[in-house]
């Protein structure tokens, strides 16, 4: 285990002294692929039950795996997003325990020799630092089925459709301190593998899940007895679980009690873990090397063919985005939250001014979908529209007051800039007689306000200006408009 | 045209060749074969008969054959063994946790067999999930074996797994039998009964479909009345299966073209620790015997050593029983098979496994769970894996010196049904023989070479190296020749 510098602001302060927290976490993140880990049955999520099980699923006599080789492909990739080694030779193992929704009465899953092994993750936290967080290995595995117990007083329904997806599962080391940091480490996990494609990361349909082992201790002191919160799926639960089971395991420890090493279950509804099973009752899984699959086995040119096909990961693109883009962090940070931001960012910003095109996407347009709900894939405005829009502000023929008018008239109609300026009149008027004469005209209705300004209240010119400007619709360019207002009343 | 009573007692290869001379049709041959198994009911060879389906496979048969599409097993009627899934006709293992099982699907070595023309006659009885040596664990009953001593009456096991398919061959009441062979479940049959019975190399059957015992060990064969026989069928068995990660991606060769008959200059290795204590005088006599034949074939004869064979049997009831616990989990009484209903889930999981599984089942599923344990996995199964290595290397090492090895098949000849079912041990010691080279997934073969001195049938084994199929043919053919065993049981069912 690493050694991290205890962080103060991460204490927690108990009746007896301050207490820290230790936070490892097993990411289930599901394959993205077609068919599932060890047979040809569909992964789509949502069909009827039982709908998307092949025999070898439902562990019907004779049936035997075959490896699906797109599972082993993203495996590798998300490995490589993980900045982890990748394991040439890995084995398949056999977890052998009996539930109904696991028909071969055991998951083949990855013990002793993972695909995947040693790498890290950097996460940034919300006062602007950024921490590395160790990863000690993936491994592929098979999902189980699902368990239905509310559907019958009595009996329990068993949904197989789940039942041999493939999974990823990504051991941390427990190099957490704080909720903050374990959620912003399912973020950041999310983030790449969505990058990458290898999951959708979808925690509410429990594509991506994650298992909290949580321990408290004296800060700097030995680690202290964990616990193991099963199958926490969505960040808000991950904050909560951990700040109520640290609370809970300070509260036992200054009680003179002891921990129990157990598996607990976070109940949202109630805010609180309670135990699943102790120790004790813990299974003896009695892994074995599966012998229905021989080792895995990669050649480094596979592998080299896939890191050759690897998307730029978030930590390079933002870096990027910093460099080539002059971007702040904070910017950079934001257009690289997903892979769609960022492409639609560049391409608006391609041959543009690039703070500019920064300022439109991540607060007028983001502002935009993230109060209608609209995903960016789904945007109504395309890039190409929306580098128009910031060309017209550019080129003088809109205002920047007109453009954001313009803006809402796109998310509205869908239509090009141009169409909309067209359409409605707004091009600037920057041709000095025109603005002449409204000028003239506001002068001769108000020539007490003329005298005020004559009279030293220059701060009256502002509101000239706001009323040649209503005048003329908005059109007028507003600097054009003062230059003359001051030539006229003030005689330049 | 060829007498009904005189059909059954054809080779495959006779009745291969009488079929294309037009002497007799599948449809012929069937009727016939399905009269010899009504008539041998008492045998108890059969769980379930497929007479109607087997007519019309027959007359499928001919009609391909008039229409001049002749696969290698055309209209040749089978048994076969109940760990092979065949679709929509009960599939049991001879368990009761399979009672109604009737899968949706069938195997590919079955599939092989169909496509190359073969006609099935049902499915054999065998013991409990392969597990047994004489065919005495079977949910269905014991099954007889056609020899017994002259004036004894009583009932002799015909050797086990393949109880049923050893005991149908031997019957003439199928012309031959798919067996499968995890420590010995072709061979010793084969030798209890006086037929021949191969093993192929681990990875040319492709095991999808047969039910598992232990998956780095089974593999499916022929058992078949000769030499010839055995390689014929087998080489419409065997082939690449992508369903089968273990399944092996090479060129099938003519197995029958080994049979040259020719043996001359090849070096045969006779390996000193088969010698084992206690080991009856008459094996001994017919292991010299078979020494002898091949040696006056032409072959040299080289004393070799498998120095780890004695810690073969022992490693093998590791391994075998720790796959098989894991590999029975799944007859839980939640989707198929057998469900005996309990107050709560894990009731109705001890009450299904407690009646659905026979006792030998449940011992290895114990000894199975305890080895793979935590604290005793590195003690047992580890360790059984690295003997399992070493046994694999002793071959290596002798095969880069003999090109194949001569042994008996079995330590005895067939025994009388219950003199050994309640000592487990003795039981397992009937594998020693068989279980090294499943061990280290070599091609083995069971050749009639003679009878005891109570005039039962004897085996000899044939092993050669991995993929070498060929070599082991060619010395089975060799050793068949020499031995000329012509004795067949008496028909005592029929009175």
């Amino acid at each position: 285990m690493r050694d991290i510098p205890t962080n103060p602001d991460n204490l927690i302060a108990g009746e007896t002294g301050d207490w820290e927290i230790v936070l490892g976490l097993e990411i289930h993140a599901q394959v993205t692929s077609d068919a599932k880990l060890f047979s040809g049955a569909s992964t789509e999520f949502g069909a009827d039950p039982n709908s998307q099980v092949s025999f070898v699923d439902a562990g019907l006599p004779g049936m035997l795996p075959t490896i699906n080789e797109k599972c082993i492909e993203q495996a590798v990739r998300t490995g490589m997003g993980l900045n982890s080694e990748i394991n040439l030779y890995s084995v398949f193992d056999r977890k052998n325990y009996f539930y109904p929704d696991l028909p071969q009465g055991y998951q083949i899953s990855q013990f002793k020799q993972p695909i995947v092994g040693p790498g890290h993750v950097t996460i940034e936290l919300s006062d602007g630092t950024s921490k590395v967080i160790g990863v000690e290995r993936l491994h592929l595995e098979q999902d189980a089925g699902k368990s239905v117990h509310d559907q019958h007083p009595s009996m329990t329904y068993v949904d197989l459709n789940r039942c041999g997806v493939a999974l990823m599962e990504i051991v941390s080391d427990p190099d957490m301190r704080s909720a903050e940091e374990a959620s912003a480490y399912v973020e950041k996990v999310q983030r790449i593998v969505r990058y990458l494609g290898t999951c959708d990361g979808v925690m509410a349909e429990g594509s991506l899940r994650a298992d909290v082992n949580v321990s408290v201790r004296r800060p700097g002191a030995e680690l202290g007895t964990r616990c193991e919160i099963k199958n926490v799926n969505s960040m808000r639960f991950i904050r909560q679980a951990i700040e109520h089971e640290a609370r809970r395991q300070i509260e036992i420890l200054e009680d003179g009690g002891k921990i129990v090493q157990e598996t607990r279950l976070y109940d949202p509804n109630k805010g609180v873990t309670r135990s699943m099973r102790s120790k004790e009752e813990a299974h003896d899984y009695r892994y074995f090397p599966d012998p229905d699959l021989l080792p895995l086995e990669m050649e480094a040119a596979y592998v080299q063919a896939i890191r050759d096909s690897l998307p730029e990961l978030p930590d390079a693109k933002k870096a990027r985005f910093m460099a080539d883009y002059g971007l702040s962090e904070y910017d950079a940070r934001t257009l690289v939250s997903d892979r769609e931001s960022a492409d639609y960012f560049e391409a608006v910003a391609k041959g543009r001014d690039a703070k500019l095109s920064a300022n439109w996407v991540t607060s007028d347009l983001f502002g935009f979908l993230n109060r209608t709900g609209i995903a960016i894939a789904e945007s109504p405005i395309a890039a190409s529209q929306l580098g128009q829009l910031i060309d017209r502000i550019v080129d003088k023929t809109i205002s920047g007051r007109i453009a954001k008018d313009v803006f809402e008239v796109m998310c509205e109609t869908h239509q090009d800039p141009d169409a909309i300026i067209a359409e409605k009149g707004l091009k600037q008027v920057t041709d000095e007689g025109a603005i002449t004469a409204v000028v003239d005209q506001v002068i001769a209705e108000n020539p007490d306000k003329v005298a005020d300004v004559q009279g030293g209240k220059e701060k009256l010119l502002g509101w000239f200006t706001g009323q040649v400007m209503k005048l003329s619709g908005g059109k007028a360019n507003p600097q054009a408009v003062n230059k003359i207002l001051r030539d006229k009343i003030l005689g330049g | 045209m060829t007498v009904k009573s005189e059909l059954t007692s054809l080779t495959l290869a006779d009745a291969r060749d009488a079929l294309a001379r037009g002497e007799t049709t599948s449809v012929e041959l069937t009727e016939a074969y399905l009269a010899a198994i009504e008539s041998a009911r008492s045998l108890n060879a059969f769980v379930t008969e497929t007479p109607e389906q087997a007519i019309d496979m027959a007359r499928a048969s001919d009609a391909r054959r008039a229409a001049g599409t002749v696969g290698a097993m055309e209209g040749l009627p089978l048994g076969i063994k109940d760990l092979f899934c065949t679709r929509d006709v009960l599939s049991t293992a001879s368990s009761h946790i399979l009672d109604g099982f009737q899968p949706p699907y069938e195997s590919t070595v079955t599939t092989n067999l169909w496509n190359a023309g073969a006609v099935m006659l049902g499915k054999l009885n065998m013991d409990e999930f392969a597990m047994g040596s004489s065919n005495e664990t079977s949910h269905y009953g014991p099954v007889a074996n056609p020899w017994r001593p002259e004036g004894d009456n009583r009932t002799y096991v015909p050797g086990g797994s393949s109880g049923g398919s050893a005991s149908s061959v031997a019957a003439e009441i199928v012309i031959a039998a798919t067996g499968t062979d995890t420590g010995g479940s072709i061979r010793q049959p084969a030798s209890f009964t006086g037929i021949v019975g191969a093993k192929p190399t681990y990875g040319r059957c492709s095991r999808f479909g047969v039910v598992a015992f232990a998956s780095s060990l089974d593999q499916a064969g022929p058992m078949t009345r000769t030499v010839r026989d055995a390689a014929i069928m087998l080489g419409s068995m065997v082939g690449f299966d992508p369903m089968d990660s273990t399944s092996v991606d090479m060129p099938v060769p003519n197995f029958e073209s080994a049979l040259t008959g020719d043996v001359r200059g090849m070096r045969i290795g006779i390996p000193a620790e088969y010698r084992i204590d206690d080991m009856p005088e008459e094996i001994e006599t017919l292991w010299k015997q078979g020494e002898a034949w091949l040696k006056d074939a032409g072959a040299e004869i080289v004393p070799i050593s498998l120095p780890h064979t004695k810690y073969a049997l022992p490693a093998y009831y590791i391994v075998a029983p720790a796959e098989a616990s894991s590999n029975l989990a799944r007859y839980d009484g939640m989707r198929f098979g057998l469900r005996v209903d309990g107050g709560d889930l894990t009731e109705t999981y001890e009450k299904t496994r407690a009646a659905g599984f026979g006792a030998e089942v449940q011992r290895r599923i114990m000894i199975g769970t305890y080895v793979l344990s935590a604290g005793y996995y590195d003690a047992y199964y580890l360790k059984a894996q690295k003997v399992r290595t070493l046994i694999g290397q002793d071959f290596e090492q002798a095969f880069g010196q003999v090109d194949a090895i001569l042994t008996p098949t079995a330590p005895s000849a067939a025994f009388a049904a219950g003199e050994k079912s309640g000592d487990p041990i003795a039981m397992y010691l009937n594998d020693v023989f068989t279980v090294p080279a499943s061990m280290a997934g070599l091609p083995g073969i069971s050749v009639p070479a003679g009878l005891s001195a109570e005039g039962m049938p004897l085996g000899l084994q044939i092993l050669a190296p991995a993929f070498d199929e060929m070599t082991m043919f060619r010395v089975a053919g060799v050793l068949e020749g020499a031995a000329e065993f012509t004795a067949r049981p008496k028909k005592w069912w029929l009175s």
